[in-house]
């Protein structure tokens, strides 16, 4: 690729280059999402519900991940399992084989499980006990008072924290680059290597990270308005009326 | 329609049956049936309950015959809420037995204790309707979730309850939009849709405001009246010594004493239940 370093012009293929990390970027946010609800439901339910050897083994998980920071549970994940399993696959087919994306998005899935069972947890714990009772004085299973009854109201209270837990979930994507997946950060690292112009290629990522962090919490506040109870509270900035246990303060 | 229709039997209701006199004869049925087997619908066997090392429950026996009501008082922290807990096995016992219509819960195991259950509703004082779901999903979701009928036929019949209950035109509501003698009534509905064999009330008018108490008792009387079985745990003796031919009074644990209105409740009786009711009587005038 030549750059003609004086030309504003020059600097637009490599902006394009960057622009279509955004895909596999989402496609990071998206899937470790859909992992941590996955992994966070059960293991809320669990903290809230189980018996108490569950209980401890919920809690292990949870202080596991919420206790190293993503960079070096990243380098664990990576060398201590996709890399040998990279080798393998290698072998085995013939050809390289690079899981950068799936050892990420693992990463990263298993971690915000951790984070957003605290969230579901508060969002249980503040659910008043009788509607649990009520469901099983009916003749509801335990897991059928889950389901139908206790879940459909605690997902709803947690959209707000959820929402955080996206916004923040965004961000700690950008460090997967350290594994060279082509999301966005990896793409600016390699065009600031090529061109030697930081600035212009750091303030475009933040450009792209407010552009998805704004897309998806207007996302979530529309979900959050549409799955509204009616006659739950009355303030707009907080609909349900109810204050959640705030989760966990993160640095990434 | 009137409210006659309020019974329900072991073999179940007629879903379609708006007939008043048909239910008060399948009622009468039932009860000669169950008085040739001379079984009581409910026994409570030597039941005992410590929660946080406290006794909560020691040694507490009763029994009910079918179409029975009986009225449990007493003090608040006598244990009366624990009992019907135990009862439902929502809280099992530490000991003791507790049979419903010869089954014993002790001995059906996890599995079918939510069997055991089903066969028993519960209202509590607090109403505990589902908050996320409207007056008539709150009725159809345990006969669609539990019973597995589908979702027209529950709300068909959810419908049917909510009339009965006087709240049809209230069925798309959600609960927060309901007066708290309005989500009562529909926790009624909504127990009674099962079909249960018995009915735990616990204090279902305590939380309610005094002018929404009489539309939630109204709804009780016609239970009882339909024959159902019920131990209604209330404060409201004026209501209840009409409707019950046994209070059992209850105090730390143990039912102290127990015998009809009159006996416990007269000029002269010298009970601790009487002198327990003219407190109440004093503090709220009535």
């Amino acid at each position: 690729m030549a750059i003609a370093i004086d030309s504003i012009s020059a600097l637009l293929d490599p902006a394009i280059f960057i622009v279509k990390g955004t895909g596999l970027t989402v496609a990071l946010i998206l899937g470790a999402m859909l992992m941590g609800l996955v992994v966070g439901v059960p293991l809320s339910a669990v903290q809230v519900y189980g018996p108490r050897w569950a209980k401890f083994l919920a809690g292990t998980y949870v202080w596991f991940f919420r206790g190293i920071p993503i960079l070096v549970l990243l380098f664990i994940f990576y060398f201590g399992v996709f890399s040998p399993m990279e080798a393998f696959l290698t072998k085995l087919a013939g050809y390289r084989v690079n899981l950068p994306f799936l050892a990420a998005v693992t990463t990263l899935g298993l971690a915000s499980g951790a984070y957003q069972s605290q969230i579901f947890r508060g969002a249980i714990n503040s659910l008043h006990a009788g509607q649990y009772q009520a469901a099983l004085s009916l003749g509801f299973s335990r897991t059928g008072a889950l389901a139908h009854i206790i879940l459909p109201q605690a997902l709803r209270l947690a959209i707000p924290s959820w929402a955080n837990e996206y916004s923040i979930l965004l961000k700690d994507s950008a460090i997967a680059y350290v594994l060279g997946t082509l999301e966005i950060m990896s793409r600016v690292k390699l065009m600031v290597a090529a061109t030697h112009m930081h600035v212009p290629f750091y303030i475009q990522a933040g450009v792209i990270y407010y552009f998805l962090t704004w897309v998806g919490l207007k996302g979530l506040r529309t979900l959050e308005r549409h799955t509204r109870i009616p006659g739950l509270g009355v303030d707009q900035e907080n609909p349900q009326g109810i204050e959640l246990e705030k989760p966990e303060e993160r640095t990434a | 329609m009137s409210n006659v229709n309020l019974q329900s039997g072991p073999s179940g209701r007629d879903n379609n049956s708006q007939d008043g006199a048909g239910a008060d004869a399948g009622a009468r049925n039932s009860r000669t049936a169950n008085a040739r087997t001379g079984r009581p619908l409910l026994e409570v066997r030597n039941v005992s309950k410590s929660l946080g090392g406290k006794l909560i429950l020691d040694d507490v026996s009763l029994s009910l015959d079918k179409g029975q009501l009986k009225v449990l008082i007493g003090p608040s922290g006598s244990g009366k809420s624990t009992l019907l807990q135990c009862v439902h096995f929502l809280t099992p016992p530490d000991k003791g037995e507790v049979v419903l219509d010869g089954q014993s819960a002790r001995e059906m195991g996890q599995k079918n204790i939510c069997a055991f259950r089903q066969e028993i509703g519960m209202i509590f004082q607090d109403f505990n309707l589902f908050d996320h779901l409207t007056a008539r999903d709150n009725v159809a979701i345990a006969l669609r979730k539990v019973k597995g009928q589908p979702k027209t036929a529950a709300r068909v019949r959810a419908m049917d309850e909510l009339e009965r209950v006087g709240l049809a035109d209230k069925a798309g509501l959600y609960p927060a939009q309901l007066s708290g003698g309005q989500k009562q009534r529909v926790s009624i509905a909504r127990a009674m849709a099962m079909e249960p064999k018995l009915m735990l009330l616990d204090e279902p008018t305590s939380a309610l405001d005094p002018e929404l108490i009489g539309e939630v008792l109204n709804v009780i009387a016609n239970l009882a009246r339909g024959g159902m079985t019920m131990l209604m745990v209330t404060h409201q003796i004026g209501f209840a010594q009409h409707l019950t031919n046994e209070i059992l009074f209850m105090e730390e644990g143990r039912i102290i004493e127990r015998g009809t209105p009159g006996d416990l409740l007269g000029e002269n009786s010298g009970s601790r239940t009487a002198l327990f009711c003219s407190r109440l009587t004093e503090l709220t005038g009535r």
